[in-house]
């Protein structure tokens, strides 16, 4: 039933080794040694770098749990993760079926191009756009006025909803393009038997498209949820006093004041965190999978 | 989670490469400063190399603690380095900058006798730290939303105003202005309930958090909000240079003063360079360029300020001696107070959810 993505070919590890070697070489350097030596400081009283004495200790995880803001804030960006990979799916999934199914040539190119330009753009520019568009008097506001009879005010910026519209925005194109991918493996064919079958359309898309495309859903979902949890910078700039997430309390820790410890430990609860959401989570996908 | 850690490994690596560059060489001077704050000016940079042939090498911070950082791990790198004076007494106990010989700075005679002489700066009698410039955080005014600027702490919980508040994300800040809310001395505050209170009943108030320059000007162009914490110098160049509707308040409660100094620190390679760019650093010339060209903080040396036209903000505001009486100057904080202050504000802002 479940379409197999990846080729399946399995080769002798002794063949393979020259062509994994720079990947692996790249993650040891890049990721695995600074990772490490993160996790090393969550241990410590203080920076070695600090020139002052230090010690190993717990107290850094012991602080999460004896602050009740930590777990409150931790639940918040959960939250917001689920929210945002939500609208991604609803937003995402449609316009991924269109390109897969309903254009073709030309017209699928120029809207696969429109889904990754803001890939192009910095993640501020971003940002400071949806500012842009969301104030009061913004162009949103202004526009809408515009063209409707009645006065209505629209101020979106600095709230909750702006926090989701700027991540939303950023995050969308993994949900399109994850399951673009699996959509395009589907056999017309299959559709069509649906239908011939005697399936309406929304048993064929209950029926066969879902299930079909669920690891490119699974994919996506994963892939937005995870750093959504950890984000920082639309939270602090488009959420205003309602900004404060798990992410800009431990961004804090590292930048204001300069306590590396505490940040570290932070930011690997809320890594084993995610892994055991994703844990409990796996059986549940496989079998939809 | 992969954003903090990956902006904490690049600090991370930016730390690691800056403790393996090579030692100065003797006619450079290395210093060490905030970015965009006047000594790194390609003008100035390009007027100080010309008249003493040495040669400035700018390095960067962005916050006092990686200041303090950069020193411990990199000893004999730096000739001069930008200490706020709450901090200088921090830097001299552990070592890192050593007493300045202020008869080789021509300038340093005429730089205010207070500021000259404070304790922060000047320990056993001698000299740790040359006032450079000080400023304030007081209150600034969108002027649109205002018939007459206020002239109370208190315009900030008018119920008239909420929603279009701002105050800088900062906890230390954040405490100090409730402290002078509640009418306590900023370095010694008694009743943290009474400044959490304050606090607390003024979140409601806020439009959000600001946390640059930037930030401020364009809440105020965009008229979303009406008053708000600032810096002095920001409210000036918002004012003069960005021609936007700003006014400064220095609220009759009073409001937080900060100082800049510069130092040597211990094993600088290039001592003399070090005087000849301090004494640079707080020269009349310099510092009305500086003010005329990008808008500065006020000049702890008096002839500096003298220098300016009357009508400057920096001279006739800033120079009042009734502002003088009700401003406070931060003293040093302890690593645990601002972690408590920290604890504090995020707190807040949580509860404000």
């Amino acid at each position: 039933m479940a379409v197999q993505v990846a080729a399946a070919s399995r080769s002798e590890p002794s063949s393979a080794l020259p062509l994994l070697a720079p990947a692996y070489l790249w993650l040891t350097v890049a990721i695995f040694l600074p990772l490490s030596a993160m996790v090393f400081f969550s241990f410590m009283t203080d920076l070695p770098l600090s020139g002052k004495p230090w010690a190993f200790t717990l107290e850094n995880y012991a602080a999460f749990f004896s602050q009740s803001l930590y777990l409150t804030l931790l639940v918040a960006s959960l939250r917001l993760g689920l929210e945002v990979t939500l609208w991604c799916i609803f937003i995402g999934y449609p316009a991924a079926y269109v390109l897969a199914k309903v254009l073709k040539g030309r017209s699928r190119e120029a809207i696969f191009l429109l889904v990754i330009l803001p890939f192009w753009s910095n993640g501020l520019v971003r940002i400071f756009s949806w500012a842009m568009v969301l104030r009061e008097g913004g162009i949103l506001d202004t526009a809408l006025n515009a063209v409707l009879p009645f006065k209505i005010n629209i101020d979106l910026m600095y709230s909750y909803p702006a926090v989701i519209i700027g991540l939303v925005h950023s995050y969308v194109p993994y949900m399109v393009l994850t399951c673009y991918l699996t959509l395009q493996a589907i056999d017309d064919s299959l559709i069509e038997a649906g239908r011939s079958l005697g399936a309406s359309r929304l048993q064929v898309l209950k029926r066969v498209i879902i299930p079909l495309s669920m690891p490119g859903l699974v994919a996506g979902a994963a892939l937005i949820f995870v750093p959504v949890v950890g984000s920082f910078m639309e939270p602090r700039i488009l959420g205003g006093r309602t900004g404060t997430f798990y992410g800009t309390v431990i961004e804090d820790q590292f930048v204001a004041v300069f306590n590396w410890p505490l940040g570290a430990a932070l930011s690997f609860i809320l890594l084993a965190v995610v892994l055991v959401i994703l844990a409990v989570a796996s059986p549940v996908l496989r079998r939809a999978t | 989670m992969r954003m903090p850690d990956l902006t904490a490994l690049l600090t991370a690596a930016a730390v690691f490469t800056s403790a393996l560059a090579f030692a100065a060489k003797a006619d450079e001077v290395h210093v060490l400063n905030w970015k965009g704050y006047g000594a790194d000016e390609p003008w100035a940079i390009e007027a100080f190399e010309k008249a003493t042939g040495n040669k400035v090498v700018n390095d960067f911070f962005n916050s006092e603690q990686e200041m303090l950082t950069k020193l411990r791990t990199n000893p004999g790198l730096y000739d001069v380095v930008m200490i706020n004076a709450a901090f200088n007494d921090q830097a001299m106990a552990e070592k890192l900058i050593q007493p300045i010989d202020t008869s080789k700075l021509p300038n340093y005679a005429d730089i205010s006798k207070d500021k000259a002489g404070s304790p922060m700066l000047v320990h056993d009698g001698k000299v740790y730290g040359v006032p450079w410039v000080w400023g304030l955080t007081a209150l600034a005014i969108n002027e649109k939303s205002f018939d007459k600027p206020p002239t109370s702490i208190a315009e900030m919980w008018d119920p008239a105003h909420k929603g279009r508040v701002t105050i800088r994300d900062d906890a230390v800040e954040a405490v100090q202005f409730g402290a002078i809310a509640t009418g306590q001395n900023i370095n010694d505050i008694k009743d943290m309930e009474a400044v959490k209170a304050k606090l607390t009943s003024l979140m409601p108030q806020i439009k959000t958090f600001w946390s640059s320059e930037n930030d401020w000007n364009q809440m105020a162009a965009s008229n979303q909000i009406d008053i708000g914490t600032y810096w002095s110098g920001s409210a000036d160049r918002a004012k003069t240079h960005f021609k936007l509707p700003v006014a400064l308040v220095i609220p009759q409660e009073g409001a937080v003063a900060w100082l800049d100094a510069f130092s040597i620190p211990v094993g600088s390679k290039n001592v003399a360079g070090a005087e000849a760019f301090i004494n640079y650093m707080i020269d009349p010339k310099f510092y009305v360029e500086w003010v005329t060209k990008v808008g500065a903080p006020v000049s702890a040396n008096t002839k500096a300020v003298e220098a300016l036209p009357g009508d400057a903000f920096n001279r006739k505001v800033m120079g009042d001696p009734a502002v003088a009486k009700r401003i406070q100057f931060q003293a040093p904080i302890t690593d645990a107070q601002r972690e408590a202050y920290l604890s504090l504000w995020q707190q807040l802002k949580v509860d404000v959810k």
